[in-house]
């Protein structure tokens, strides 16, 4: 059963001539309905602009419904068209009002030319930017080591604090889980040649040398260098950033030195945390499926590692926190005053910050081979 | 509609739970607005005018009491075509960021996901253009936008689907004098051209003169006035006498001499 206000379209004989009769409400939320407009498209297909019009019966017309019907009539008036004021004033409005959207000329060979190019440009852009930012924050370390009493260090413990501390019982879980599945694999293999005792150096080098640190970074990377994209991101956003230069209050002064600074000194920590869970992980799993005993884990293991590989791992992990801060704070400050922006900064924060403690870790594996054996 | 009171308010009581202590904003307050009208909320800071308009929004619930917003209790606000019924245009806009001028006006048609694309970019072309800007702006982002032309598109976006009724939170606040002008001038075209309702909170006496057909006086926790500019400037009351009567109100007081009562 149609409902008085369901928008329609009937045929009235009046004087003589057939017309087109428009009843019901004609508003953009009856529109809405499922399957109305395309009833109402094949209604409105069988009068075209040249039949009589009479909208005086519709129950209200909508800038919508008045573009409706302004389009079926090809843009123009019907001559023989009856409608009321107010509905009038509607169409007055869809007429003087209507226009085709300005369209975006199509990208052509040329455009997509120029379209690489600027993204290389961009992408220099990008890294120009990052190294002015280290080289901005080596300045500031300076300016640091001669006036500490100026720097930021309520910030810093802050973030020592959110960065470091608050990361300790997540990568502690990390830690160990993967220290467990780590000496069970190997246990496996081991058994196989008798070669038990070895788990030790394994786990030991492995560990301490490359997952320990790596872990850490790569949880701390998600968690930290996100929250350090957004935070900066959002002072953009909200303006605090043009705030703090009107003051002149320097950006890398205020904003990277103390996270830099907290993420160079939280990170190691952290590294050294997780390698320790690890290995408790490991000593357990190893003294249950090949009853190692931890009194002959812990013994061994010294001889295993040597201290080499203890400053190597803790000097990397220095470098991927200021790695880690550093790439957060430039997405960050790279971010544009919408919401769209920061989310993308935050994405790609993310992921470089991973990819880059990767490669790094790569560089670092290979440059320093003859580093702890 | 049933009849024409547009907003119906009875015995609303809103309170907000602070530590130690509960702060009473409204009590048994009673207030209606009827069709056509265009009504301003004044009142001092922290008198609720603007939980109020969220209150008759159905952003905010208040602790006892019955809001009716056209004939329909106001918990029925938030549902599908929402924005057929009610137009809302917040004090800085809110326009999504993300979205260009266009899409921002055409989003509530567009997720109604009935309406062919085509209808949709044309009518918020005539939308845009209604309000006073111009078919080049369509594609421009929000953070390109001057502060008169993001309340213009957020007016266009209020708009949209032609509610009956229209709120209006502080609609002329942060714009230059000139901005503001043309700002008051297109509310009143709209005004009269559409038959809309609306009610606006507003601090600006200029605003306040030129569009209310009546104001409503919010203090002690109830509309202790409210009737046409005149009634309520007479009305004895230390916050009524310091708002229309210090020295701002002097120098907008010219202007209810100039301009005859808004429409």
């Amino acid at each position: 059963m149609q409902e008085p206000s369901t928008p329609r379209l009937e045929t009235s004989a009046s004087g003589g001539a057939q017309a087109a009769q428009v009843l019901g409400q004609w508003t953009a939320a009856q529109f809405a309905r499922p399957g109305l407009l395309d009833k109402l498209r094949a209604a409105l297909a069988r009068f075209d602009a040249g039949a009589a019009w009479d909208l005086r019966g519709a129950e209200q017309l909508d800038h919508v419904g008045a573009q409706l019907l302004w389009d079926h009539w090809g843009r123009r008036r019907p001559q023989r068209l009856e409608v009321l004021p107010a509905q009038s004033a509607v169409l007055e409005r869809v007429e003087q009002f209507s226009s085709e959207l300005p369209r975006r000329p199509p990208l052509g060979w040329r455009g997509r030319y120029l379209a690489l190019g600027e993204g290389v440009l961009s992408a220099a852009m990008q890294l120009r930017e990052f190294v002015r930012l280290t080289g901005q924050l080596a300045i500031n370390t300076l300016r640091l080591a001669r006036a500490p009493q100026e720097g930021p260090w309520r910030d810093f413990s802050g973030h020592l604090y959110h960065i470091g501390a608050t990361a300790l019982p997540i990568t502690a879980l990390v830690g160990f889980l993967i220290g467990v599945v780590l000496a069970y694999l190997t246990a496996k293999q081991l058994r196989q040649f008798g070669a038990d005792a070895y788990i030790v150096n394994i786990l030991g080098v492995a560990l301490i040398r490359e997952l320990g640190p790596m872990l850490a970074a790569i949880l701390v990377a998600g968690r930290s260098g996100s929250s350090i994209t957004a935070q900066i991101g959002v002072m953009r956003v909200t303006d605090e950033l043009d705030a703090m230069s009107v003051m002149g209050i320097s950006h890398s002064f205020r904003l990277v030195l103390p996270r830099a600074m907290a993420l160079a000194i939280a990170m190691p920590l952290v590294s050294v945390w997780t390698t320790l869970c690890a290995l408790a992980g490991g000593m357990l799993a190893a003294d249950i499926s090949l009853g190692i005993t931890p009194t002959y884990f812990l013994r061994a293991l010294p001889e295993a590692v040597q201290v080499g590989s203890l400053i190597l791992a803790t000097s990397k992990s220095v470098v991927f926190g200021l790695l880690i801060a550093l790439i957060g704070c430039h997405y960050g400050l790279q971010v544009e005053p919408n919401t769209q922006s920061l989310g993308r900064g935050t994405t790609a924060s993310v992921v470089t910050a991973i990819t880059v403690v990767i490669l790094v870790d790569a560089l670092f594996a290979i440059a320093f081979q003859d580093v702890g054996f | 509609m049933r009849d024409d009171t547009m907003v119906g308010i009875r015995g609303l009581r809103t309170a907000f739970e602070l530590p130690g202590r509960t702060f009473v904003v409204h009590d048994n307050l009673d207030f209606d607005v009827k069709r056509g009208e265009v009504v301003s909320l004044v009142g001092g800071s922290g008198t609720g005018k603007t939980v109020l308009l969220r209150q008759i929004l159905g952003l905010e619930r208040p602790v006892a009491g019955e809001i009716q917003v056209l004939g329909r209790p106001v918990s029925e606000m938030g549902r599908r075509g929402a924005a057929s019924r009610v137009g809302m245009l917040f004090q800085h806009g809110a326009l999504f960021s993300a979205f260009n001028v266009l899409q921002n006006v055409a989003f509530p048609l567009l997720e109604l996901r009935t309406l062919p694309r085509r209808l949709v970019i044309e009518a918020a072309m005539v939308k845009l253009q209604m309000v006073g800007l111009k078919p080049e702006d369509a594609t421009k982002m929000p953070a390109d936008l001057s502060g008169g032309m993001i309340k213009r598109v957020a007016l266009a976006r209020a708009l949209i689907m032609d509610p009956p009724l229209l709120l209006l939170d502080e609609p002329t606040a942060g714009l230059d004098p000139d901005s503001s002008d043309g700002f008051v001038s297109l509310l009143r075209a709209l005004h009269r051209d559409l038959a809309l309702t609306v009610i606006m909170v507003t601090h600006d006496l200029d605003t306040l003169f030129e569009l209310s057909t009546r104001i409503a006086v919010l203090a002690d926790r109830k509309v202790i006035v409210t009737g046409p500019p005149k009634e309520v400037i007479a009305f004895q009351h230390p916050f009524v006498h310091d708002f229309f009567l210090g020295q701002r109100g002097q120098r907008a007081m010219e202007l209810l001499r100039e301009y005859p009562f808004a429409v």
